[in-house]
């Protein structure tokens, strides 16, 4: 099995797999990822960067984005953060990188 | 959030039983002729509505064959207007490209669609309809149309050898989910499970091919392969708890905490025709009826497994020992586990039983 980090490089453009839909949960306040027969909640810096994975952006353009958002917190942490969510993301398949 | 408002998240709504196929292990119950489709487009655009203000994201459109109302289309616009993640599960017959197109366009989500086997004479022989050939045709329409596509496999003892074959055949229709769901033992699995329950050999070696698959296709083609609770040593969290997660609508319009509910005896299950869906789930007797532990026995009540699995399958409790509050037998702790057993050694005889089609004819009236 490759490394998630490989196949996740920093000018993929990552995007939601076919399969799965961002959606506003409004009974909780919170934004959700739906697919087949399951749901993912997702906590505030994920929602920001699952809403930027549309294809346009680079891995690297996304997490350059979120450390602006969060210019409080330490650039490598965000980074950090960011990459391990993608390439969990990757893994299971709710998020694809292939042109 | 509390156990005390419990939030459901997933709608299946059972357009109709009816079916074309005749498969020797549907879910359906065995009476389901005397349940007629009794729901109006109106009505199931109400149930919608109602699902969604309790928190449903999830719509299951099922049956019975779904593709069988022709007011589907509507339907699935209603459930899009919603914003529910709208999953339809189909045999794929009958069905045609004008129709997926047009679900395609209102807002469908997800397709899933059920083969029985990887060859024809195999998969029409359970099935009970010549069908193979025109369920690939329609996988490969679903993707045609940019749908994705799970395909849905029911496992037992005649096809789980077959698993890696059925893993290939799933790629090669570039299935975006391959659910590989071993048998569950209720309505016509359980009258025909001397023919279909497997030995454990054949189900560890199943696993493993599945095991290394999903390894394989990490990140492509979710597999899932979910295990027959004959053989696990406790039971499954069925439905994920009574009245917890899931609400299913029946084709004449009960609401139920599970598609086999209305085969228990002693409950009264409302009718969406007669009371709003949120009374239904918050005060109706039947949706509390097993809420929470105060209806546990032992050696459920004192066991710190009972938040996790809450005391297995009440269908399957009084279908195998004639008790609804008992202990799901599968559980090894059960006092009637003895039963599992006996259902385990049978499976190890080699003759096969033959095998029982759903029909209307043999269904037990109501």
């Amino acid at each position: 099995m490759p490394e998630a980090g490989s196949r996740l490089a920093a000018d993929a453009r990552p995007r939601l797999a076919p399969k799965v839909r961002l959606r506003w949960d409004r009974k909780d306040g919170r934004y959700m990822l739906l697919y087949p027969e399951r749901g993912l909640v997702l906590n505030g810096t994920a929602a920001q960067v699952v809403k930027l994975c549309t294809g346009e952006h680079t891995v690297a353009a996304i997490v350059a984005r979120l450390a602006e958002q969060y210019a409080d917190q330490p650039a490598d942490a965000i980074e950090r953060e960011v990459l391990t969510f993608l390439h969990a993301m990757v893994d299971r398949g709710l998020i694809r990188s292939e042109p | 959030m509390s156990d005390d408002a419990p939030r459901p998240y997933t709608l299946v709504a059972e357009l109709t039983y009816r079916c074309p196929l005749r498969c020797v292990y549907c879910s359906n119950p065995l009476d389901y002729a005397s349940h007629q489709d009794a729901l109006s487009t109106a009505d199931w655009l109400r149930v919608f509505r109602e699902a969604e203000g309790l928190g449903v994201v999830q719509l299951n459109l099922t049956g019975g064959e779904p593709l069988i109302r022709d007011d589907l289309e509507t339907l699935v616009e209603g459930a899009r207007a919603l914003d529910l993640y709208t999953n339809l599960i189909t045999s794929g017959i009958p069905c045609t490209r004008e129709r997926l197109a047009r679900l395609r366009a209102g807002g469908l989500d997800n397709v899933q669609v059920s083969i029985q086997d990887v060859r024809a004479p195999e998969s029409d022989r359970i099935a009970g309809l010549r069908s193979f050939e025109r369920k690939l045709e329609v996988a490969r329409l679903v993707k045609e149309l940019g749908f994705p596509l799970t395909v849905n496999v029911v496992l037992h003892r005649e096809n789980l050898e077959r698993v890696p074959e059925i893993i290939a055949l799933a790629e090669s229709l570039h299935a975006d989910r391959l659910e590989l769901a071993n048998t569950q033992y209720l309505g016509w699995a359980l009258t025909n499970r001397r023919a279909l329950l497997p030995t454990r050999e054949q189900l560890d070696r199943a696993r493993e091919a599945a095991r290394a698959a999903r390894d394989r296709l990490r990140g492509s083609m979710e597999l899932l392969f979910v295990m027959p609770d004959y053989y696990a040593e406790f039971p499954k969290s069925c439905m994920d708890g009574w009245g917890r997660r899931f609400i299913v609508v029946s084709p004449d319009g009960l609401a139920l905490p599970c598609h086999a509910a209305h085969t228990l005896p002693g409950l009264v299950f409302d009718r969406v025709q007669e009371r709003s869906l949120e009374e239904i789930w918050h005060h109706s007797d039947a949706f509390n009826a097993y809420r929470g532990e105060a209806w546990m026995p032992e050696p459920c009540r004192s066991c710190d497994r009972r938040a996790a699995d809450f005391g297995g399958c009440r269908c399957q409790a009084f279908h195998l020992t004639g008790t609804a509050t008992a202990t799901d037998p599968v559980c090894s702790l059960a006092p009637d586990h003895e039963l599992i057993e006996v259902a385990r050694r049978e499976a190890t005889a080699p003759a096969a039983s033959p095998l029982e089609y759903r029909t209307a004819r043999s269904s037990a009236p109501a």
